[in-house]
Parts: structure tokens; sequence; C-alpha cells
């Protein structure tokens, strides 16, 4: 039930986004986000709704800790 | 970049499995962490995540699934407003089957009631606007995630003047289950793998009392490399003797959360005490509808005859939503209850840890 989507915002009209994730494309709402999303960004659409924008510094950040260091051991 | 399948990638994958099974062996004692979030549940058995670790290292799945832990008196309020000839229940597609005491909103369409599944509740109000002569009844279940978008289903109504809108809420907040089920020492709970996407609305703050209390917290991805990172943090800081709430999860959850969406939620309901399935009444843990939004209430605006609620004999949903038995010690499980004709909760809903088992998990 918690099940959102990242998806990247492909057009704004108002308070209304459409949406893209792999081809298929939604409207969602920006009424319990706010304005600062733009065309480009990537936000989190669950029921219609963009409750999150996505970091794209905290992605890489996220990244680069899951590959950093693998130990030999790990990779076996 | 789509911030999905980069977390997919199998090096990863395995790469954080090494290393959980490596930083597991500094440990004798088996290490339990629970997931709270049905969505959790899901990946963990999608992806086959148990496979991968060490048989130090257990994962026991928590009440993290609305539908599952809405008690059945819930549902049958539910079922008998469906049974009204100028009511339409609308509802996401989890609900449709879920049994209730003595049938189910599927059974109930099936004998010509109004029911409906949406994607949105702003579907379910332009389906108000458009019916006016019809009562429209959202069935609002969920946690945090999915309060705000009830919540602003609510105000939308009422900007656009409409009075056949209402909500049938049961929302849950999801703190106070996991402060209930660290305390309980049969469980033995050594850390928690926190809900993703309750926590973009809540942030990763909620957490804090928790921690403080001793459990080791890490927000957390859904997808398998953020489900084993999640883990690992887990794993390393019951290892360095911490506990404090780790973010897994940064490219969606900040420490303050969505203080709009909350500020929604502030403004529609107010706290109260919740029944869940398995645990009880956890004081402070639903969200019902606050005075001022009364004429959208559907518990109070629609008086209909529900029925003494009835739980289902055998079923051991509640004792699977606590952790405290896997699907495997239900007697009904995978010989009465299968997806197509499940008795319990946790096997309907897609997120239940009997349909998840079910599915991935045999």
């Amino acid at each position: 039930m918690c099940v959102a989507v990242p998806m990247a915002v492909v057009g704004r009209d108002g308070d209304t986004i459409v949406a893209e994730i792999d081809g298929v494309r939604r409207e969602a709402t920006l009424m319990i986000l706010g304005d600062e999303v733009q065309v480009g960004d990537y936000v989190l659409v669950h029921a219609g709704f963009a409750i999150a924008l996505l970091d794209h510094e905290g992605a890489l950040d996220t990244l680069q800790m899951m590959r950093e260091a693998f130990h030999p051991a790990d990779m076996a | 970049m789509n911030y999905r399948d980069e977390y997919r990638e199998r090096g990863v994958v395995t790469g954080l499995a090494g290393r959980i099974a490596r930083l597991a062996r500094e440990r004798p004692e088996p290490l339990t962490f629970m997931e709270v979030c049905g969505t959790h549940t899901m990946a963990i058995y999608q992806y086959g995540l148990r496979s991968l670790l060490p048989g130090g290292v257990r994962l026991v799945s928590g009440p993290g699934c609305p539908v599952c832990v809405t008690p059945n008196d819930y549902l049958d309020r539910a079922i008998a407003l469906a049974k009204l000839p100028d009511v339409t229940i609308v509802t996401f597609g989890d609900m449709l089957r879920v049994p209730g005491s003595r049938s189910s909103l599927m059974a109930e369409r099936a004998r010509g009631g109004d029911v409906r599944i949406v994607y949105s509740p702003l579907d379910a109000v332009a389906l108000a606007e458009k019916n006016r002569g019809r009562r429209v009844v959202f069935l609002g279940v969920g946690f945090e995630t999915t309060a705000p978008a009830i919540a602003a289903s609510i105000l939308t109504a009422r900007a656009r003047g409409l009075d056949n809108y209402y909500v049938l809420a049961a929302h849950k907040t999801i703190p106070g289950p996991m402060e209930t089920l660290s305390d309980d020492p049969e469980l033995a709970i050594d850390g928690f793998i926190c809900p993703a996407h309750v926590s973009a609305i809540i942030g990763a703050d909620a957490f804090l009392p928790l921690a403080a209390k001793g459990v080791p917290c890490v927000v957390t991805g859904f997808e398998p490399a953020d489900v084993l990172q999640g883990l690992e943090l887990l794993v390393r800081q019951v290892l360095e003797g911490r506990h404090d709430v780790e973010n897994q999860y940064r490219r969606v959850v900040t420490r303050e959360g969505n203080r709009r969406a909350r500020e929604i939620i502030r403004q529609v309901f107010v706290p109260a005490d919740a029944a869940w399935r398995g645990i009880g009444v956890i004081p402070g843990s639903a969200l019902v509808i606050a005075p001022e939004f009364r004429k959208y209430d559907a518990a109070a605006m629609i008086n209909v005859q529900v029925e003494e609620p009835v739980e289902h004999h055998g079923c051991r949903c509640g004792d699977i939503l606590r952790g405290k038995v896997s699907p495997f010690d239900c007697p009904l499980f995978d010989r009465t209850c299968t997806p197509e004709s499940p008795i319990g909760a946790c096997m309907v809903s897609s997120e239940g840890t009997c349909a998840a088992v079910y599915r991935y998990g045999r």
C-alpha cells in the first residue's frame, strides 16, 4: 500500500505534473509536496500524489557507499 | 539514472550480501531484525534476499501491511455500506478481496453493490462530483504515506462544495506498534528496518525516541541493494554497540520529512487509539477525521447496522503480524488459505506476509 514509484517530471501545469517511468506517463498532483518541482526533476509518486522530491546527491552517495571497498571475500 | 535500476545491480547486491556475512561472523549470537513495512516484506521475498543472508541474521516481518492490521469490524462496516442502494464504495484494489466476518466487498459487488477501484483518492472525489445523487465513500486505509492523500481528497471535496463525498477512515501511524514490539522480550528485536515511504512523510527523526530506547533503526529503501545496505548498517550498529537512527534512503527521506504533507494530516485528522490486528489497542496510533470535517466522515454520517465481528477460526494472521510465527506455522496456509481463496488478510493483500511467502517463499 505504501508503494511509490520514482518518476521523471516531463510536464507541469500548475499543481498537476505529468510524470513518466518506463515509457508510461501519468498525471500526479503537487498538492502535498510543494512548488519547487520542475520539469527534469524526479519525484516519488504514490496514489496520484507526488510525495517527495528525489535528491540526486543523496542517490549518488548511497550508490558510492554500496560500491566502495568491497572486500575481496565479499565478492566470492 | 532513474533512481531504481541502479539499486538492483546484481554485483552490488551480492557484494553487500557478502559484506553482511563477513560482519556477522564477528558476532556469534544470532541477530533478529524486523522489517516493519509490507513493501519491504514483498521485496525481501521477491528478490530472494533471505537466501543471501548468513544463518545468523534472521529477518522477521512486522505489522506494516495496512490492510492486514485492519480488524474485521472496519471491513464489516464497509460491506454494510456497500449494501446500501445509494452508496458507491471506492477503494484501492487491495481491499476488494479481504474477507470480512461474513462477506467481502468482491462478493457484494457480485451481488450488485457499487464497488469501484481507483488509483487515486482524487478519482473518488471526481466520481462524487459526477454522481451527485449518490453517496461516494472512499475507504481510507493506510499509514502516514497514504493519509495525506486522503486528507487532500477531503480538502478537495470541500473546495468543490461536494456534500456527497465521505471517507471511512482507518488510518494508522507506525511508530507506536514499533515501540510496542521493541518491548516484547519474546521477539527480542535487535533493530528495525524502518519503513521507507512512511519516512518520506514523517522524517527519519521520527524514530529517534525508539533509538533512544536502545533499538538500532535504519530507514531503508525498497530496492534489493537498499534492503541489504540497511541490514549492513544495522549489523554494524550492533557490532559497534550503537543505537542510532541512520538513513540509508537519503535520495528520498530527509530528517524532517514532508512538512506540507504532515500539515495537511494535522488539519484533517486527529490522533486516537487504534486496534491493530494481532497487537491490540495502541494509544494514539489512529488518525480519525477531525470534528471540523465530520460531514465527510462516513462512520459518523451514514447510519448502518454492523453485526458483531467474527474472526476466522484457525487463522494466525495476528501472530504473523507480530513476527511471532511464520506462515508455515499456520494450519490454514497453503491448504485452505491461498491467494485464490484467502481466509486471512495476510494472504489477500499483495503486501501480506502470507501472500509474499506463498508467491516467492515456498
